[in-house]
């Protein structure tokens, strides 16, 4: 099997509508507190001043937060089925409490792949966040495998 | 907050450093609710015990995610902060159930003093030394 041959194939280079979303220091704290990081500096402006950041940063997996419109809807998942195989961000800066975001999602590449445990469609996910001079902050890129 | 001190420059980096492991307290059901509300991955995998049992997992399951921001705390803790991490990868290796306790290590593998990177390759374990993610990091120091 080939490439081609993935379920998912069809929908390369499909990209959902953008989405603009502010980056709240609330929010920031929410997300430090559930992967229990307890560094200061993302609940406390004066320890991220202190640290040498302008605002309050956000840890660097805090980008997965910052959901594009899902480039998928319309394609049959069944979640169960579904692995996140790999996870990647290439970060131009951390991201900082009021940052406003624009927030694009692309359905990358698609693939198959014959396994232990049957066959597998894999799909790539790339999201992609600019912030207001058009400069890109980070690159995400998922890698999805859906179990047939 | 960690009270380790972080690398302050890339002369003091050396191929085949380890960075200090990190061991985090055991995953918790109100962990992944936590998780599930911070990062908007509502998959009810992650807290929904029969829909998990009917995908035939023993039990809820970790987002992978929440195993890679232990990775990312390891990292940023160790280089002096977020704005030092240029680069974070995983691959996903195995489940994470509640009451997995997770320690993540690193090395570094690669050094470009002229450009001011460092290269990380990053493990995440289980007591039993079940490897649950690997991955690697770009470090600008």
């Amino acid at each position: 099997m080939t490439a081609a041959d993935s379920r998912f194939a069809p929908y390369v280079g499909r990209e959902s509508a953008p989405v603009v979303l502010d980056v709240e220091r609330g929010h920031i704290r929410r997300f430090a507190e559930a992967v229990g990081d307890t560094n200061p500096i993302y609940v406390d402006e004066a320890a991220a001043r202190a640290a040498g950041h302008p605002r309050i940063p956000a840890p660097p997996t805090f980008a997965i937060a910052l959901r594009a419109n899902d480039p998928r809807g319309g394609i049959d998942i069944d979640w169960r089925k579904l692995l996140h195989g790999e996870q990647e961000f290439v970060f131009t800066r951390p991201l900082y409490a009021g940052d406003r975001l624009t927030i694009v999602g692309r359905i990358a590449a698609a693939d198959v792949k014959e396994t232990k445990s049957g066959i597998m469609d894999v799909m790539v996910l790339e999201t992609v966040a600019t912030d207001g001079d058009g400069t890109r902050v980070f690159t995400a890129r998922s890698t999805v495998l859906v179990r047939r | 907050m960690s009270q380790r001190q972080p690398i302050r420059s890339i002369a003091e980096v050396r191929v085949g450093d380890l960075l200090p492991s990190l061991e985090k307290a055991p995953i918790t059901t109100t962990q992944l609710v936590q998780y599930a509300g911070a990062s908007g991955d509502f998959n009810r995998i992650h807290y929904d015990e029969p829909f998990a049992k009917e995908g035939g997992f023993p039990s809820v399951i970790a987002h992978g995610m929440l195993s890679m921001a232990f990775f990312g705390q390891l990292v940023a803790d160790w280089a002096g902060g977020p704005a030092h991490v240029a680069r974070l990868a995983t691959r996903f290796k195995a489940v994470t159930l509640p009451g997995d306790r997770i320690t993540v290590g690193g090395e570094v593998v690669a050094r470009d003093e002229a450009a001011g990177t460092v290269e990380l390759k990053l493990v995440a374990k289980k007591p039993d030394g079940t490897v649950t993610l690997e991955g690697s990091a770009t470090v600008r120091l």
